[in-house]
């Protein structure tokens, strides 16, 4: 029933190492883009080959021809030594490829188990067999060692649990290959352990293994080849042991990347400067308590804490979605916001998480997307929008933030994932707020994206703006912060000054261990 | 970043270099202008009295009543909303008007009390959609069958003649040659079509509609604009029933009858997209004559009624597949 107890080609007759897919030269172009320019790639049973490249380089493009979502322009694919040609991803699936998408393709208001088995539910006379589908989903989430109710509704899942829902969907059919698209780049480093589990399992079965992340570390540590692409073109492969992480990253920008956080741009506000804003005890029940944490003028202030700590929710009471009991303190004033609107208006603004479902219109353009939040100062009289003045603010942050896109009446959807971050960060840069929060700011950014986040975050902070940032990448809140809020169990656990903070401690109080 | 502003170099070039059939509007209403095109051509082969003046009138008025129903209807579907309840407003406001004049009120006191029916009828069916969290699907066919029946209520499902005469040069006379009921129209479509493309107020209903979650941590306070958005159908609804009632002479218990399908069929036809977030009122007038040309060709070569509702229903399936086809050829 799973791809861990079986395996439909007999790899069991063939020694590990053996070439499953060959790629030849394979293009693809949309209209006049080519997204792709003859990519070759070899991939071997019981290896984990690690595709690394920058957003926008064709990763995910080649994954979608693999999975049959696009037909290539140009070139072959081989498979088990048999022209591959998939019609669909039903065809793809039933050639023994299985892929793992970094964009969530599940139904929120179906439950766990029906998720998993959306195409290939067990049915009788067209009726889906419930006890038999929620028992089989069981097994393979307990098989998979996920922690995670196969009857609960995806909708009522964090987003790290829906990856792991997501990853087991993938492992539901027997496959030869299994693509993980950036499977990480939502989990906790907990949930990644479970991951890197399922993965070595997977090499032990003789399976291949195409993995595709932006996270340095994890990639040294799980793959056996590596190969590099650029701009929708090879650039070379290697195994793991003949490199090092900045010579991939050097391969993969193009440029030698000495030191991806930027140095701070202004001295740090002194000791006694009064914080913009301030918590005292704010709770709320069930999702967080006794959270104090202030933020000055110019500060950066990293909130660390793994997957259920309650970090986010403490953003979101920051931002009026929620109601908590405590103090929040705006200039040493007490606020109360009701509404996103009240906390915008007090100049506090959010980059919320989800880029994609609480950031974005995909179906807009991105001149449309920029002025989302400070349309009140590009209109006149009667409420009517300045036309120029919108075309002018949406080109400047544009061009601020550097953002790759045609021209601002594209189609955001249409961006990769680094660019729409970076609209996203547009967005909330046109209010000038006094405060920026910023939740999970680099998710599933590539390195050239992330460098230029951290640009303006070391901007803004220069610029006075208290910046309060979440970031379940310790490296990036250890790179970026003056202080380090930790927290476990829903409450702070430790506020640590960021000079000469190693990454040890502070997961010593993330997990609650700390003597 | 010197890579980025060539690009955007060359987007600014192509954007100067294109041509008339390539602009934006040609591309996003050239299949349904072709369409309305066809169907002219195929009524006026078919019917030499199809082309005549009087005819083209004659059609501009019976699409009137459906267009200004249709712009209400545009801003709801552009929120990813429907209000099936239109079709009752239409006849309520009718009636109001025929009770006010019966009571003794002038022309622009009944007009007032028409307007704030409708604007009643509306928020209520916005309030309890926003507040109550329900679909709106479902409150406004609850309200679609609660407003017929309250129709009812002042004459015991007798109608009601309405013998003002302003109100009834509305649907009558003409103003330079051209009937009232056309000018009506064609100021609410400007009115209409400046509030939704060049107001913060629109802005905020396409991002509502295209993504309600990033519209409400963008701090638009989605729950009013839906209220205010269901206020202004019912508006257009009410203003759709003074137009009806007065080209009837009457209020009628069973006016509007279905209108709510033919005003989301012309919202439909005009490009706007069901899920929300995408559409205009430009799409919106565009469908309506499309339904107004079928309704009239078919009425001029006699095609029974039954065999009308089969070929607008078919229509209606085609033209709204071409558009998801030439959509998804473009993305």
């Amino acid at each position: 029933m799973t791809a861990i107890s079986q395996t439909p080609h007999a790899a069991a007759s063939n020694p590990s190492g053996d070439v499953v897919l060959e790629i030849h030269d394979i293009a693809k172009s949309f209209g006049p883009v080519a997204a792709l320019k003859r990519m070759n790639l070899t991939v071997r049973r019981g290896r984990v080959h690690t595709l690394l490249g920058e957003n926008g380089a064709g990763k995910s493009t080649l994954m979608k021809i693999l999975a049959g979502v696009f037909t290539p322009t140009a070139g072959r694919i081989v498979l088990n030594g048999e022209a591959y040609t998939p019609r669909n991803p039903r065809d793809a699936r039933a050639h023994g490829i299985s892929i793992v998408f970094q964009e969530l393709s599940l139904s929120r208001n179906l439950s766990v188990a029906e998720n998993i088995f959306a195409s290939h539910e067990p049915s009788r006379f067209g009726f889906i067999r419930d006890r038999a589908l929620n028992a089989a989903a069981e097994q393979l989430i307990r098989e998979l060692g996920l922690p995670v109710d196969v009857r609960a509704k995806v909708g009522d899942l964090s987003i790290a649990q829906r990856q792991l829902v997501e990853i087991a969907k993938g492992l539901s059919l027997p496959a030869d290959v299994v693509i993980l698209d950036e499977p990480t780049s939502s989990l906790s480093d907990s949930e990644a352990e479970i991951l890197f589990t399922i993965i070595e399992r997977l090499k032990s079965q003789g399976k291949a293994v195409i993995y595709i992340s932006h996270r340095m570390e994890e990639i040294m540590r799980l793959s056996d080849d590596i190969t590099v692409m650029r701009d929708g073109e090879y650039v070379m492969t290697t195994q793991k042991s003949e490199t090092s992480i900045d010579r991939l990253i050097t391969l993969m920008v193009g440029r030698a990347m000495n030191d991806i956080y930027p140095p701070r741009e202004a001295p740090r506000p002194s000791a006694d400067t009064p914080p913009v804003l301030a918590t005292k005890n704010l709770s709320f029940a069930g999702k967080f308590r006794d959270v104090s944490i202030d933020v000055k003028p110019g500060e950066v202030v990293g909130l660390f804490g793994l997957v259920g700590s309650g970090r986010s929710d403490v953003m979101k009471a920051l931002f009026g979605m929620y109601k908590p009991e405590g103090e929040i303190r705006l200039d040493g004033k007490p606020v109360t916001f009701r509404s996103a609107a009240q906390a915008i208006r007090s100049g506090i603004a959010f980059v919320t998480e989800n880029r994609k479902e609480e950031g974005l219109v995909l179906l807009h353009s991105v001149e449309r997307n920029i002025n989302m939040a400070g349309l009140g100062q590009l209109s006149g009289p009667l409420g009517l929008m300045r036309a120029s003045a919108e075309r002018e603010a949406a080109r400047a942050e544009v061009k601020r933030l550097a953002i790759k896109t045609a021209s601002i009446d594209t189609r955001t959807g249409s961006l990769s994932g680094g660019n729409q971050q970076k609209i996203v960060l547009a967005k909330w840069l046109q209010i000038k707020p006094r405060v920026l929060i910023l939740d999970e700011p680099t998710r599933g950014v590539d390195v050239g994206a992330k460098f230029e986040i951290y640009r303006i975050i070391r901007e803004l902070a220069a610029n006075g703006t208290a910046i309060l940032m979440v970031s379940s990448e310790l490296p990036e809140v250890l790179g970026l912060s003056d202080r380090v809020v930790v927290m476990h169990n829903k409450t702070v656990a430790a506020v640590l000054e960021a000079d000469g903070l190693t990454p040890e401690t502070v997961m010593t109080y993330a997990a609650g261990i700390h003597a | 970043m010197s890579n980025v502003q060539d690009i955007q170099k060359k987007a600014a070039d192509t954007e100067v270099r294109r041509s008339f059939f390539a602009s934006p509007t040609v591309r996003q209403y050239g299949g349904i202008i072709i369409s309305l095109a066809v169907l002219c051509v195929v009524f006026s082969v078919m019917s030499p009295r199809f082309l005549a003046f009087n005819n083209f009138m004659n059609i501009m008025q019976q699409v009137a009543v459906i267009a200004v129903a249709a712009y209400g209807m545009t801003y709801v579907i552009l929120l990813g909303d429907i209000d099936l309840s239109i079709g009752s407003i239409i006849a309520v406001s009718g009636m109001v008007a025929a009770q006010a004049f019966a009571m003794g009120f002038g022309f622009l006191p009944a007009v007032a009390l028409t307007l704030a029916a409708g604007a009643l009828m509306g928020a209520l069916n916005g309030a309890l959609s926003a507040k109550l969290m329900l679909p709106s699907f479902i409150v406004t066919v609850a309200t679609m069958g609660i407003y017929r029946g309250m129709v009812s209520l002042p004459t015991n499902g007798a109608p009601a003649m309405i013998e003002n005469d302003t109100w009834l040069a509305i649907g009558g006379e003409s103003w330079l040659g051209i009937p009232i009921i056309i000018w009506i129209m064609a100021v609410l479509f400007v009115v209409n079509h400046i509030i939704l493309s060049k107001t913060i107020f629109g802005r905020q209903v396409y991002l509502t509609g295209g993504n309600r979650e990033a519209a409400i941590y963008s701090g638009i306070r989605v729950d009013r604009i839906k209220i205010i958005v269901f206020t202004i159908s019912g508006m257009m609804a009410a203003i759709s029933g003074m137009l009806l009632s007065s080209r009837l002479s009457s209020a009628q218990t069973n006016a509007g009858t279905g209108y709510e399908l033919d005003a989301i069929a012309a919202v439909v036809l005009g490009g706007t997209s069901l899920a929300g977030g995408v559409g205009t009122i430009v799409g919106t007038i565009l469908g309506a004559l499309i339904i107004g040309v079928i309704n009239n060709g078919m009425n001029m070569l006699s095609v029974p009624y039954f065999y009308q509702l089969i070929v607008k229903g078919v229509v209606i399936l085609v033209a709204v597949w071409l558009d998801v086809r030439s959509k998804s050829a473009r993305t």
